[in-house]
């Protein structure tokens, strides 16, 4: 591919912002491990997302953030092959991604699904399982899931409960889980604090930040509680009616007042007669 | 009063203390349905004598197998299908016709090709042409879900019974097809009625081990997962529609071993066996059984025969009455069901 360029023994990604939506050659930023490249979706003539450009570096946790309605989880949709991209690409490590979600997952990335979606009629065990569906190694199963139980104690008091009988909190520690067991490079969190009480979210940020530290894992999280996760994020992209308005790191986040515009319609134009 | 509360107290509250089976059978409803369908079988067996026993073992033997295989699909999946009954109608039409033999002919009023296999040779086939049937259909009904695949699945049970019935160059159309052949082995002929038995049972015990096999791999985790959240599956990575297409074959195989055994059992078999109201009924006895549990289909397909059977008896039911009465009761038994346990006997889902 023209636009891909080997750097540092690793194939990397060169802007070359030609204006075209969906252009081949339109990439955002090297050392990118996963981009999109305005990538749009359109649900019928409902447009969800348009133009979308965002990248994740390797080892990073990157927000996305927003209003409702503004795209989020459409990103992580988009990402994961859930959603219907009509223009643009998506980059892993330089090469085009598929749509196909099975293919996808095989590259080592992994989705936790917004409302935590656990089999409520599986164990514990069984759906930390359901993570690694390529693995056949028993063993490595058996090891991988000590290795999320440690992460996660309650889930080994439980192993043996159905994820029905636990708590809100419980069952986003089994969703986390369950994306790890995968072993991803790359993990999408949608929404992973919606519906907690307030000391289990920040439980779970706290869990986010860990997971990042301690197996550097790359962790890209849409996310509508923004104070928390602005806390654990190196690199925040925030969204506005189906566009990325602002990407920067958290302190320039907290600097401008782009959340305000965003969240609040305080938009500040230049030109006060610009309709 | 101080003696009263000791030794003799103890005896008392003994006495009062329920044992352990009232503890395990209080509220354990599903005991309860085990204990009473199994009694009723045993009691009514033993009413009638053992030629009935054997007859009822047989129709037990053939609807246990294809609600088990059907249970596969409807209730660990989550795909209710009501076009079971077409696959029961492949396999018996195959052996039906594959093991029609020149000598019958002469009985016809309207000749089809005559084969002369053995059943044992016919079984197969039959199978292997319900399952290619199977993928074919699954390829397309693969994309439908809910509330559509029940529409398209009535589709596929509307259309084999027409293909049954108006294919009269294969199947001689309404006239049906006489004289199937009875299984032989060599020397070892299943002709008796016994020997029907053991051979239906022996298949059933064959269906409920590979479907406990599949329930309990990692294969049945999967269809249980896909039961729960198709999409929540699929993220993770597996493709769900081989799942559905692998079970789904595997299903209408097993239902197709039943309408063999069906065919050469009753020795006669016409499209009227295989209309869309026999796929209800054994939807139904899934139903009864309950979601998503091997031997809950088993104990449905006994209440069911046993119902169906036993309302012969009724003193005060005049003989042309029991077939339209014994399906109002199912009906009215499955509203009840419905109301107040809508997971079936034994099961683990709601439909």
């Amino acid at each position: 591919m023209s636009d891909v360029e080997e750097q540092d023994g690793q194939p990397a990604i060169t802007r070359e912002d030609n204006g075209s939506a969906g252009a081949e050659g339109n990439v955002l930023e090297d050392s990118f491990i996963l981009e999109m490249v305005n990538v749009s979706v359109r649900y019928g003539a409902v447009s969800a997302l348009e133009d979308a450009c965002l990248g994740v570096r390797r080892g990073e946790v990157v927000a996305v953030m927003g209003p409702n309605g503004a795209g989020k989880s459409t990103v992580l949709k988009g990402l994961m092959g859930l959603a219907p991209v009509v223009a643009g690409q998506v980059y892993w490590r330089g090469e085009r991604l598929t749509s196909a979600t099975h293919e996808i997952v095989k590259h080592g990335i992994a989705f936790v699904p917004q409302g935590r979606r656990l089999f409520t009629h599986l164990t514990i065990e069984e759906n930390l399982e359901m993570g690694c569906p390529y693995l056949r190694d028993r063993p490595e199963v058996r090891r991988r899931m000590d290795s999320v139980m440690e992460l996660f104690p309650v889930l080994h008091q439980k192993r043996r409960d159905l994820a029905s009988q636990m708590s809100g909190g419980q069952q986003q520690m089994l969703a986390l889980g369950r994306g790890l067991m995968a072993n991803p490079e790359l993990l999408l969190l949608d929404e992973p604090t919606l519906g907690l009480a307030p000391n289990i979210v920040k439980e779970v940020f706290q869990t986010v930040a860990l997971i990042s530290e301690r197996l550097g894992t790359t962790i890209m999280v849409v996310e509508h509680n923004i104070k928390g996760v602005l806390d654990i994020v190196d690199r925040a992209y925030i969204l506005d009616t189906g566009r990325v308005v602002f990407e920067g790191t958290p302190a320039s986040v907290r600097e401008t007042n782009i959340l305000a515009e965003v969240f609040l319609g305080k938009v500040q134009r230049a030109d006060p007669d610009e309709p | 009063m101080s003696t009263d509360s000791g030794g003799g107290g103890s005896l008392i509250r003994a006495a009062r203390e329920p044992g352990v089976f009232m503890r395990l059978a209080r509220g354990n409803l599903e005991l309860w349905a085990n204990l009473v369908v199994i009694t009723w079988a045993v009691v009514f067996a033993i009413w009638q004598g053992s030629g009935f026993a054997i007859t009822l073992g047989t129709v037990f033997a053939i609807w246990a197998i294809l609600a088990v295989s059907l249970n596969l699909v409807v209730g660990f999946t989550g795909l209710l299908s009501v076009g079971h009954i077409g696959f029961f109608g492949i396999g018996a039409y195959t052996v039906a016709i594959l093991t029609s033999n020149a000598q019958y002919e002469q009985l016809r009023t309207e000749a089809i090709p005559t084969f002369g296999w053995p059943f044992f040779a016919a079984l197969p086939v039959g199978i292997v042409l319900a399952g290619l049937t199977a993928i074919a259909v699954g390829v397309v009904f693969n994309r439908f879900r809910d509330d559509i695949f029940v529409l398209v699945s009535f589709g596929f049970a509307v259309i084999c019974f027409n293909v049954f019935l108006n294919s009269r160059a294969l199947t001689r159309g309404a006239f049906g097809i006489h004289e199937i052949a009875k299984p032989e082995i060599g020397s070892v002929a299943f002709g008796s009625e016994v020997a029907f038995l053991i051979l239906a049972l022996v298949f059933l015990a064959v269906v409920v081990l590979i479907s406990w096999l599949i329930v309990s791999s990692s294969f049945g985790r999967v269809l249980t997962a896909i039961r729960e959240d198709e999409r929540a599956t699929e993220v993770f990575g597996y493709q769900v529609t081989h799942f559905k297409l692998t079970v789904w074959v595997i299903s209408a195989m097993m239902a197709a071993a039943a309408g063999g055994l069906f065919a050469s059992w009753t020795t006669f078999i016409d499209p009227n066996s295989f209309i869309l109201l026999e796929s209800i009924l054994l939807v139904s006895i899934v139903i009864l059984g309950g979601l998503a549990t091997i031997w809950g289909s088993i104990l449905g397909a006994m209440a069911f025969v046993l119902l169906e059977e036993g309302m012969r008896f009724l003193p005060f039911l005049p003989d042309e009455y029991v077939g339209q009465a014994r399906q109002v009761i199912l009906g009215v038994l499955l509203v009840l069901l419905m109301l107040f346990r809508p997971q079936g006997l034994l099961g683990r889902y709601k439909l």
